[in-house]
């Protein structure tokens, strides 16, 4: 009898190159993942239209005023305090760039003995934190 | 013949889970990246101590009450208004410097608002007085 053996195709797909496609990635991720260290205050940001992307992260130091606290790095500070750390940062890193995240409801009192105390640490390069206005 | 017969076997370190393991690793990462939006209007502060005589008529004064009116030049204004007359007011002199002073219960928000006017001119004369 004349069989037919049946023809056994096995099609594969090869898959030997997942592994590398899956390493691009997870470069990818490694390399854009800066881990989030501190939560800070709840804190509604004011809007305005001419905001600038912060250039470095890494050079970043945020300081959270939510009227009735200043924290910094998770620490609530008095304000007078404010200007030992900002010194003690900005002789980690001289290129220090301080973010401050206010409350829209903050009175500016606050906000001016920050500025005093920036000041007198040296930090004179800071950043108003705020949303993009929806113009 | 008493030669061994050359070992048909090859040996494999089975690779299989290592797709695995970078799966693992790329969703951790997934879910832990963050892209950082934090935009803002950069600034930078003078140094203490630092006081410089200017002329009265290269000043513009913007005055922020707490209620949030603006007085420019002891003129009352909108703040959307600013930016234009800031701008006429700097084409009529070059060296003007634009000094912003706030009441110390006005809202930051105010501040933010006036401050974006006044930046959206491109002058890079600006001073923050001290609030009172």
């Amino acid at each position: 009898m004349k069989f037919k053996k049946k023809s056994q195709v096995t099609e594969e797909i090869p898959t030997a190159s997942m592994p590398d496609i899956i390493f691009m990635l997870l470069i990818f991720f490694m390399v854009t993942t800066v881990l989030k260290r501190f939560t800070g205050l709840p804190v509604t940001l004011p809007e305005a239209e001419k905001i600038e992307k912060i250039e470095s992260r890494r050079h970043t130091s945020y300081i959270w005023m939510d009227g009735a606290q200043i924290s910094c790095d998770d620490q609530i500070l008095e304000v007078g305090q404010v200007s030992d750390v900002v010194y003690s940062k900005l002789i980690a890193d001289p290129q220090l760039l301080i973010c401050l995240k206010g409350d829209r409801q903050i009175e500016m009192e606050v906000l001016h003995k920050v500025h005093e105390e920036l000041r007198a640490a040296g930090a004179l390069r800071i950043n108003y934190s705020t949303k993009l206005k929806a113009s | 013949m008493l030669v061994d017969k050359k070992k048909d076997r090859e040996i494999v370190i089975p690779t299989s889970s290592m797709a695995d393991i970078a799966f693992i690793l790329l969703i951790f990462f997934l879910v832990t990246t963050t892209m950082n939006t934090d935009k803002g209007i950069p600034m930078v502060l003078p140094p203490p101590g630092q006081t410089k005589e200017v002329p009265k008529k290269n000043i513009c004064n913007i005055l922020v009450n707490s209620q949030g009116d603006v007085l420019l030049g002891n003129e009352p204004i909108q703040i959307p208004n600013i930016k234009t007359e800031l701008e006429r007011r700097m084409a009529e002199n070059e060296n003007l410097i634009i000094s912003v002073k706030t009441d110390l219960k006005t809202s930051y928000d105010y501040f933010i608002a006036v401050l974006d006017q006044v930046k959206m001119t491109g002058s890079t004369r600006v001073s923050i007085a001290e609030p009172e």
